[in-house]
């Protein structure tokens, strides 16, 4: 392999009953960025059946080219047809990187694609960048986030990453001109062999803990469903999201979107607020971005004072319903005035 | 129902706060840190054995890990998995997932036979997440990741729940297939002390590099195509102003914060 026939960058647009993810426009801006370092042409990779649509956005949010394979078998993720036109594709134009959302599809898809091309991979990545060589520079966290290597693969081609939302941000839409280039699509009968029965949608929460400006947290510590309703009426009063640790997830008291850290969401709002929260490097290697970081937990050495800006030793039933008689005060005046 | 679980021994993130970086050669330090089998890979196995005793079979555990490992795939032979396969060789040290994918899927075609594969979604330590749908690539079968439950195998069908960006997915996959399974699947069982001194009994295998035919370059470092440029211990300290006393008191000075930082 000459890797330097290998060249562009390209971004895998993920699309569900046609609708971008918000990921994938991310990714965009990170492309922009990287190709300021190296120059290169981005490129997205739009597969679904009646997607043409989406072409456009991917052009306004920073693609100068899109792949476009649009086919009935293409309208639901299966991982096989899916794993085929995607490395087909890479066979015939060699992109010298290419970047995934580390969502489920595409957590499911980045793997097989490279095992298929015989390329590196590497895993929600924190950071990109291009070394003085020229080569992708990927950030990614181990054992839990305690670690952060930096992951190169020197010798094969294309270079693929998978980045969690939030870690770059969506840019501006502008009205950009570019192309559209239809990928002739052959599905071999023996990749349809798997069905989708079922996709269930869940009701989307009003706002995601990566897009709000306060996040408010809850981990092991607040201790019931009883005492979780604190957490969702301080996020309320401030018009804010959700988020949770890994023992809320288990116990039901938020779902899988919500969870923040290493194996959850990246947040960056203005205000993090945390209660019941010990600060394991899992978690809070996902608020490290926020602006301001509040921790209330009432053991004076609980981690998370380390990495907070406002540390409260106290009991959160305490606080919180004070907070919140506080804040109904100050939203009164406002009204007033 | 032969099914084969795949396993990844790593160092027990109890002790996490001991691995230290070289301060010279820039190294990991996680020598003498036990290792251990994540919750997923207990899963995975609790979801094989569930399927043995609905469907009948055998359920074979393997991991490729050094050769202290071997006592992790005891555990997992006491918790009733019928044999194991310890794939260690110094050929295969820093493996990436691409390598580690071939070694395990070279190993899973020398056993003759299986109908399902399961792994955990995520290993504990690297995370990735890329290894399930590796081997099945390798092996040239079907994966569905991140596996909530497996509703039924029906005439060579599977039917599993799994994760979606929307919510969840059902989706009807025939055999033999892989899948990586999730936290919510199944709740482990406790290891009896039967089924710890059954597993004395039981075959425990150990491949080499020479024993499953791969060439030392194919895999290990040499053989992965990417390479670790570096690590770095993220530095997310910050100076925490603490407030303690009255709650009255620290709330007003909460309340201050709060307007400040969305100012």
């Amino acid at each position: 392999m000459n890797i330097n026939d290998w060249k562009g960058i390209w971004v895998f647009a993920e699309q569900e009953e046609g609708c971008l993810s918000e990921v994938s426009l991310e990714l965009l801006s990170a492309a922009r960025l990287l190709a300021k370092k190296r120059p290169a042409e981005i490129c997205a990779v739009l597969l679904g059946h009646r997607v043409q649509i989406l072409a456009d956005q991917l052009l306004a949010y920073g693609a100068d080219c899109v792949y476009l394979a649009d086919h009935p078998s293409l309208d639901k993720y299966l991982i096989l047809p899916y794993t085929r036109v995607v490395s087909d594709l890479i066979g015939k134009k060699q992109p010298e990187i290419l970047l995934l959302p580390a969502t489920f599809l595409g957590s499911d898809l980045a793997p097989r694609v490279a095992a298929r091309v015989k390329t590196g991979l590497s895993a929600h990545c924190t950071n990109l960048d291009i070394n003085e060589r020229g080569e992708l520079m990927q950030v990614v966290p181990a054992f839990g986030g305690k670690v952060m290597a930096t992951i190169l693969c020197q010798e094969h081609r294309p270079q693929m990453a998978t980045v969690r939302p939030g870690v770059f941000r969506k840019g501006e839409p502008r009205d950009r001109k570019g192309t559209v280039e239809n990928v002739p699509v052959e599905i071999n009968p023996d990749d349809l062999n798997q069905r989708v029965i079922e996709v269930h949608w869940e009701k989307k929460t009003a706002q995601t803990v990566e897009e709000a400006e306060v996040v408010v947290a809850g981990g092991a510590g607040v201790g019931s469903r009883e005492d979780w309703k604190w957490v969702e009426s301080l996020a309320e009063a401030l018009h804010g999201a959700v988020g949770g640790t890994r023992p809320p997830l288990d116990e039901g008291w938020i779902t899988e979107g919500q969870m923040i850290g290493q194996s959850g969401k990246t947040i960056r709002p203005k205000l993090y607020i945390g209660m019941g929260i010990s600060g394991v490097i899992q978690h809070t290697v996902g608020i490290q971005d926020a602006k301001v970081i509040m921790a209330i937990n009432n053991d004076p050495n609980a981690a998370i004072f380390q990495t907070a800006d406002l540390g409260v030793v106290s009991d959160f039933r305490k606080i919180v319903p004070l907070l919140l008689e506080e804040l109904k005060k100050l939203s009164r005046d406002k009204t007033v005035s | 129902m032969d099914i084969i679980i795949c396993l990844k021994p790593a160092p027990d993130p109890k002790r996490w706060d001991s691995i230290q970086l070289d301060p010279v050669t820039r190294a990991l330090q996680r020598e003498g840190i036990q290792s251990v089998l994540g919750p997923l890979d207990k899963r995975a196995l609790e979801e094989g054995l569930r399927l043995k005793e609905a469907h009948g079979g055998k359920v074979t555990v393997m991991a490729m890990a050094p050769p202290s490992a071997r006592e992790n795939l005891v555990e997992a032979l006491a918790m009733g998995a019928d044999e194991g396969y310890l794939l260690s060789d110094r050929a295969f040290a820093g493996s990436d997932t691409w390598a580690t994918s071939l070694v395990l899927s070279t190993g899973i075609r020398k056993i003759a036979g299986f109908d399902m594969i399961l792994c955990g979604s995520y290993s504990l330590d690297g995370s990735t997440g890329h290894v399930g749908a590796q081997v099945a690539e390798f092996l040239g079968i079907l994966n569905v990741s991140q596996v909530v439950a497996v509703e039924n195998i029906e005439r060579g069908k599977l039917r599993t729940k799994s994760l979606a960006e929307s919510g969840y997915r059902i989706l009807e996959t025939p055999l033999p297939a892989l899948i990586t399974v999730t936290r919510e699947i199944n709740t482990p069982r406790f290891t009896s002390l039967f089924g710890v001194i059954e597993a004395e009994n039981k075959p425990l295998i150990t491949w080499s590099a020479d024993d499953l035919g791969v060439a030392p370059g194919k895999v290990g470092f040499r053989g992965s195509p990417t390479q670790t440029g570096g690590v770095f211990m993220p530095e997310m300290r910050r100076k925490a102003e603490m407030l303690s006393g009255e709650p009255e008191e620290m709330v007003q000075e909460i309340v201050r914060k709060i307007r400040q930082a969305l100012g």
